[in-house]
């Protein structure tokens, strides 16, 4: 909200330099789909979404299953002056993050539009649109944003032609799936994707939510909103789980897999089961030759937020140096309600190196930007 | 501790909240209904601006599936992260022993006691008239 | 140095796993009814794919016979599952298929049929031995009929739910059982393993059995996840509920992600009203066996100081599944007080039967 600021004094302007920070999770929205997306979509598709909206594995068309803690899930402070849902407007996405916070690469992940729609044609037609209105209203306007590929990967034929038709193009930095897949992300199913990826040269990156079908639970659905983002760290172990023990990392050894938004502190417990089952099961899955832990820190990715919070902040050191520093990748998840702020989401103080390559070169490593 | 003249009362009306900011300090102000609260600007989480929340009442409960809700709009809810304090106390709902916002007691005075120089004026011209905020920094 | 179980004088396993050895030897306790429609019907015997039979896992290669069902009598249970570690008591938590059943009927029929098998064929030949009680769950009614007709006998200790179940087990629909569960001071065991009346994962089934063995640890998240904010504790204060063979290594990350969550939305389930983190510690146990442990003992340590308490963790083997060999149960970085407590103070805590004096199911 806009706040009335009864004040005398002269504000002090905040001088004190800033260190530069990779943003791997930010979600911009079109001002308006008709105003903003349309021109990137056929009129026979104009036509179907006008008519029968766009329909995914839930029940509800404008919503979603799990009402949010707050509308649009969006940061109470992120609704543009200028009118318009939070991260539809690029000047006030300037001013109120990307400037204060020195965001020097800014990934783009939009959400809740074109991917894991029912009638598949209309996906792909509609990720189409999505990667054209990324560059048009965003990347070519802020050289510091980066756009994802959105790909239909329910179908994963028509996702290769999307990923083919851009691949060089300079503004995608990567490709994005959402979690909640219709089957394990390790299927056969998915792999000319992950191929496609790599011929390309782009990472997979999986952005939690979606709706694939199944409960967000193996027993079931719960009844409460933050039963289900919880969840969401479930889901991603699952899908990590399928991705390894499928062999995806052997049939594809430059895949880089980046997981955004699940939280990361529940890695190396998965990471340690395993291990052991596969020390155990070796007979059942002969194509994973190598323990789980190591394929999972050369491939795997982790974008921070939201940060977990432990009762002692050290033991998130703990956690993070049993996952890798070199593993995460500092991402905000602007202009949502679970966003962390740069200056604070690391409670601890970690050494410069330690520090740069968490909140900055990792991410510019992993993207081939740091050159 | 110094007391600032911020205002006066008129300028917040009831249910409404203010920023000021003193001694480069951002204190949100807010007036549930005629009683004046001063909680410094920074949530204790993560550094958000608590005057640009929601206002909310409280939700309780007594058991499962019972719902209580009551004091309406004397809660301030963080606009990041949804934390709840409570603005007549400074607590937080979740940990209220362990996590608050810090508070500044605001009072309301008549321009006739503003003058034995324990009180700072700079802050505000006084010469209007009408009842005044000061808020103990 | 590793800490041998036989060092102790007091060993209570809280997670052994009799096998019913065919459908024909829970015949003798059904009625005529359900007796008849098993043979008539051609009803398959109810062993899951939970476990495999000839699985590595499912079965230890030393505990395997050359002929026959592996732990599916009382000898071979005192033979492998008890001497060797100086085991003084117990529990067995029988996984036969009752739970995956699509009628409640017949599902209340094997759950009865289950448990009195456990009661003659072990609990009346080795003392040692105590017993979860098989439910129904697919009847929150007839599972309560079922605690209740058993509850008098104290052997049974504690109401055995699979974690993946036709519901996450936190709903209201099966407070009924933890009523009478808490009513009768009998803690629930929530084991690993699915009903498969859902997928798995929430991405749809998996490919291969490690998957689906490996998907337990995200349902036993998801449902203290649900237990917690549905208000089950809330309800039932005196309520534990034992994680079995849930692994635990994973507990205090997700407990981080739950409470940090609850700050900004505990508005919507008003009723917990401390940090999910801290009601966790109280309510939830967990058995010892799998251990998902880090690499290094250096490790295991730190991840015991995460854990925040000494009381969560009950000892167990999880016999007959290979879950370690010899009798090295007791991982390095585990010291002897901390042993003393996780083999005999916590599970005598958790289930407050173990310290009543038994009445061997005679009405008193």
């Amino acid at each position: 909200m806009n706040v009335d600021i009864l004040t005398h004094e002269k504000s002090i302007s905040k001088t004190r330099a800033r260190m530069a920070i990779a943003d791997c999770d930010i979600h911009p929205s079109p001002k308006s789909v008709e105003i903003e997306i349309f021109p990137f979509l056929s009129k026979r598709w104009q036509e179907y979404m006008k008519t029968y909206g766009v329909i995914y594995r839930q029940g509800f068309p404008t919503g979603p299953a799990f009402p949010k803690g707050q509308p649009n899930a969006a940061r109470r402070d992120s609704y543009p002056t200028s009118g318009g849902k939070p991260g539809s407007d690029l000047a006030f996405m300037q001013s109120q993050h990307l400037g204060p916070n020195n965001i020097q690469l800014g990934v783009l992940n939009p959400l809740q539009c074109a991917q894991g729609v029912q009638n598949q044609d209309f996906s792909a037609a509609y990720c189409n649109a999505v990667n054209q209105w990324q560059i048009e209203q965003w990347t070519s306007k802020d050289h510091r944003l980066k756009a994802s590929l959105m790909v239909p990967y329910e179908d994963p034929l028509a996702s290769v032609k999307e990923i083919e038709k851009w691949a060089g193009n300079e503004h995608f930095i990567q490709v994005l799936l959402l979690s909640r897949t219709a089957e394990p992300l390790g299927q056969r199913k998915y792999w000319p994707i992950y191929d496609a990826a790599c011929r390309a040269g782009l990472p997979v990156a999986v952005h939690a939510f979606g709706y694939g079908g199944a409960p967000v639970t193996g027993g079931g659905w719960p009844s409460f909103y933050i039963e289900e983002m919880v969840g969401h760290a479930q889901n991603t172990q699952s899908l990590l789980t399928s991705m390894v023990i499928e062999g995806v990392f052997e049939k594809f050894p430059t895949l880089k897999l980046i997981l955004i938004e699940a939280g990361f502190a529940w890695l190396p417990a998965l990471s340690w089961r395993l291990d052991k089952l596969w020390d155990r099961m070796r007979d059942e899955i002969p194509h994973v030759s190598r323990p789980p832990s190591q394929l999972i820190r050369e491939h795997v990715w982790l974008t921070t937020q939201p940060m977990e919070e432990p009762e002692e902040t050290n033991q998130l050191l703990d956690t993070i140096e049993w996952i890798g520093w070199e593993n995460l990748l500092f991402a905000t998840d602007y202009p949502h309600w679970d966003y962390d702020d740069p200056s604070r989401a690391m409670p601890i103080k970690i050494g410069k190196q330690q520090k740069e390559g968490f909140f900055l070169n990792n991410a510019l490593k992993l993207y081939g930007l740091d050159q | 501790m110094p007391k600032y003249v911020i205002g006066t009362v008129e300028q917040i009306p009831p249910g409404n909240r203010k920023l000021v900011e003193i001694r480069g300090r951002q204190i949100a102000i807010f007036n549930l209904n005629g009683d004046f609260f001063g909680i410094l600007d920074r949530c204790p989480h993560q550094g958000a601006s608590l005057c640009r929340g929601q206002i909310v009442g409280l939700v309780e409960s007594e058991e499962p599936g019972e719902y209580k809700f009551s004091r309406q709009n004397e809660i301030i809810r963080c606009p990041w992260h949804g934390w709840e304090f409570d603005i007549r106390t400074g607590r937080s709902r979740c940990e209220p022993n362990k996590i608050r916002a810090t508070q500044y007691p605001v009072t309301v005075n008549d321009k006739d006691q503003l003058t034995d120089g324990e009180y700072i004026t700079e802050t505000f011209d006084v010469d209007v008239e009408g009842q005044f905020l000061v808020i103990t920094v | 140095m590793a800490i041998s179980p036989n060092a102790f004088s007091n060993v209570i396993d809280c997670d052994i796993h009799p096998t019913v050895p065919s459908i024909d030897a829970l015949l003798p306790y059904m009625n005529e009814h359900w007796q008849d429609t098993i043979v008539q019907r051609g009803v398959h015997e109810l062993e899951t794919i939970s476990y495999p039979k000839n699985a590595p896992l499912t079965v230890r290669p030393d505990w395997r016979l050359e002929k026959g069902v592996p732990a599916a009598n009382v000898d071979l249970i005192k033979r492998q599952a008890l001497d060797p570690f100086g085991t003084s008591i117990a529990v067995l938590n029988c996984l036969y298929g009752v739970q995956l059943l699509m009628s409640e009927d017949m599902a209340s029929a094997f759950a009865s049929a289950v448990n009195d098998w456990i009661k003659a064929e072990f609990l009346d030949k080795e003392p040692r031995l105590r017993a979860s009680i098989v439910i129904p769950t697919q009847s929150p009614e007839m599972a309560v009929n079922e605690i209740e007709r058993l509850a008098n006998d104290k052997r049974f200790v504690s109401v055995l739910m699979l974690v993946m179940d036709e519901n996450p087990l936190g709903r209201r629909l099966y407070w009924p059982i933890y009523a009478a569960a808490e009513r009768h001071g009998l803690p629930i065991c929530v084991h690993a393993g699915s009903t498969y009346k859902h997928p798995v994962t929430s991405v749809g089934w998996p490919s291969y059995y490690t998957e689906d063995y490996a998907s337990n640890a995200a349902a036993f998240h998801n449902m203290v996840s649900s237990f917690i904010c549905e208000g089950v504790f809330a309800k039932f204060s005196d309520l534990k509920i034992v994680l079995a063979e849930s692994g635990f290594t994973w507990f205090p990350a997700h407990l981080w992600r739950l409470t940090k969550f609850w700050r900004g939305l505990r508005a919507e389930i008003p009723w917990v009203d401390r940090p999910p983190i801290e009601i966790a510690r109280d309510h939830f146990r967990l058995t010892l066996q799998p251990i998902d442990a880090p690499p290094t003992t250096e490790q295991f340590e730190r991840l015991m100081d995460h854990m925040g308490s000494d009381e969560i963790l009950l000892y167990s083997t999880d016999y007959p599944h290979w879950q370690f060999d010899e009798t090295n149960v007791i991982p390095d970085g585990i010291s002897k007080g901390l042993a003393i407590k996780i083999m005999e103070q916590n599970p005598k805590n958790t289930y407050p039967r173990l310290s009543a004096p038994l009445n061997n199911g005679i009405n008193q």
